[in-house]
């Protein structure tokens, strides 16, 4: 079993009356990727940056690499990297000049050039951070994060604000890097990030986990709810009619058992002749859990 | 060691961001220089007595008095400015996030600044040496030199001090010239005090812009003895400890939202 990298028990933190963080635990083994999923507002931010230092916690237990990130300790920041859910650098050094000034504060580094050419920004090494475009400077971001060859990364929404292209190109260089055995700690509230992403996910609402598990196993969860659609006007079979929800032409069925349900309907249709125009069947997409997770949570969540 | 090197490394990043950018070279290098030809060429022919028996032209009394108005600028104004800027931009988050000790970001900054004054009192004695022939004090110049040196430490503590009051970078101009001009009004820089009414004369006291305006003129003038302000350069460290306090236990690193 690998170690863990990050541990982090009963955590919580407090703005004032606001409760954020209403005692979280999770763990990420080194070589991991895990992804903190949840709505704004969540949480997510705060647990993040509880974990790279940078806000105190109120109450809990958090080890990073072995460090409490609180202490600010040096070990810990030579072993780490970071992306914030903002760019935040020098508009007037080049990208080159500012992957190096980065570099140095580091003990172990990765080239400069390659780190620029990992997230594709060689063409841009010596222009102004100033001139370059949004996706640009996140893509800058990350080849800082890198520049200290880091155990342990920590990405806030790190695709937040990119068009499809460029959201694709980071999930590659997140791919790339999880393949040299980095630890990887990402927030995000896309769902097609997480998929692609993460090996795991821990879901958050209202400060608490309310879900946890490989993208698989969450959408495993909710089997049971496949939902078969098709507009019909005329009578339908007992068994399909006892189940469905119809309205107007349109009949709506959740079923737990969907070869068996379609089974029946589609034999029916045959046998008498009826056409099941637009029939779909649906299995939940992630999306779909996610929100129905979340949607539970914040419902149940002030009593919980 | 190494963070050491690290410290003069981080200088020159901050010199090559400073260099390109129009607004803080021209108000850090340029501003004070204009000052000290306008003020010269306005009010330069009156005269006044700078030490006891020592009467000059008014032309010559500006080229301390606006060597102290370099090192405000440069090291107050400049560095609360910038300070701001760069965590409005999240710029001192990301560095905070980083190995780089805190100290040596802060002297990077200060030097940085403090070597900025020191080009500026250069240009100015030049300035002085060439048009009204104010030769450079000899005998004085420790005293002018450690002057300017406490002066440019002072003022940069109190420039990091003073963005704990800053909101946000676009109130910071606002906040810094409305601490710091009244002061170079009443304390005997941008306008020679021959003798000071008595409030003026009270209030400039207690703050440090009068005592470095002093210390830099009298040591400047001053034809016998050392020349050093040594009560002024106290009240001015005063200022620049209590800065250096309140500045540690104010700082932020994260945009103040």
């Amino acid at each position: 079993m690998a170690v863990d990298a990050v541990e982090v028990e009963d955590l919580r933190k407090s703005y004032g009356p606001v409760e954020a963080l209403r005692g979280i635990s999770f763990k990420v083994a080194e070589g991991e990727v895990v992804a903190l999923l949840g709505p704004n507002g969540a949480g997510k931010t705060t647990t993040v940056e509880i974990l790279e230092g940078f806000r105190r916690r109120d109450g809990g237990r958090v080890s990073v690499l072995g460090f409490d990130p609180a202490s600010g300790d040096r070990g810990l920041k030579d072993q780490m990297g970071i992306v914030l859910q903002t760019t935040g650098v020098d508009p007037y050094l080049t990208v080159a000049e500012t992957v190096d000034m980065f570099r140095g504060y580091y003990p172990r580094r990765r080239g400069r050039d390659e780190v620029i050419r990992l997230v594709g920004l060689e063409d841009k090494a010596t222009t102004r951070v100033t001139r370059l475009s949004g996706g640009q400077k996140r893509r800058l971001d990350v080849a800082i994060a890198l520049a200290g060859d880091p155990r342990v990364l920590f990405l806030d929404e790190p695709t937040t604000g990119f068009d499809p292209g460029a959201k694709r190109n980071a999930w590659d260089v997140i791919k790339g890097l999880a393949g040299l055995g980095k630890t990887i700690f990402l927030t995000s509230h896309s769902m097609d990030e997480v998929q692609f992403l993460a090996d795991r996910v821990v879901i958050i609402a209202a400060g608490k986990i309310v879900a946890e598990g490989t993208p698989e196993s969450l959408m495993g969860r909710q089997q049971a709810d496949t939902m078969i659609r098709f507009r019909h006007a005329g009578t339908l079979p007992e068994a399909v009619r006892a189940q469905a929800h119809v309205d107007g032409d349109a009949v709506e069925l959740v079923t737990k058992d969907p070869t068996q349900k379609l089974y029946e309907l589609t034999s029916w249709a045959v046998q008498n002749g009826v056409t099941l125009e637009g029939l779909q069947v649906t299995r939940p997409s992630l999306e779909d859990v996610y929100l129905e997770i979340t949607r539970k949570a914040e419902t149940t969540g002030a009593t919980a | 060691m190494r963070d050491l090197e690290l410290a003069f490394r981080q200088v020159w990043y901050i010199n090559k961001a400073f260099v390109r950018n129009p607004a803080a070279l021209f108000f850090t290098l340029i501003f004070p220089l204009m000052f000290l030809v306008i003020f010269t060429v306005i009010f330069g022919n009156g005269h006044i007595q700078v030490a006891p028996g020592t009467t000059v032209r008014v032309a010559t009394f500006y080229v301390p008095a606006i060597a102290a108005f370099s090192v405000i600028n440069a090291c107050y104004t400049n560095i609360a400015i910038s300070l701001s800027a760069s965590r409005d931009l999240g710029a001192l988050k990301r560095i905070h996030g980083s190995p780089l000790p805190v100290w040596a970001y802060m002297f990077a900054r200060i030097a940085h600044a403090v070597a900025m004054a020191i080009v500026l009192v250069v240009v100015c004695a030049a300035f002085g040496a060439l048009f009204y022939g104010a030769t450079l004090p000899t005998s004085t110049l420790p005293a002018f030199a450690l002057t300017l040196v406490v002066g440019a430490a002072v003022f940069s503590a109190l420039g990091v001090a003073v963005t704990a009051v800053i909101p946000n970078a676009d109130a910071a101009p606002a906040v810094v010239n409305g601490t710091i001009l009244p002061l170079l009004f009443i304390s005997n820089v941008f306008i020679p005090l021959e003798n000071p009414s008595g409030w003026i004369d009270v209030v400039g006291k207690i703050f440090p812009v009068r005592h470095f305006a002093d210390a830099m003129i009298g040591s400047f003038f001053q034809v016998s003895g050392s020349g050093l302000h040594a009560n002024d350069l106290y009240v001015m460290l005063a200022w620049g400890i209590g800065g250096l306090l309140f500045g540690i236990r104010t700082f932020r690193w994260e945009p103040r939202t």
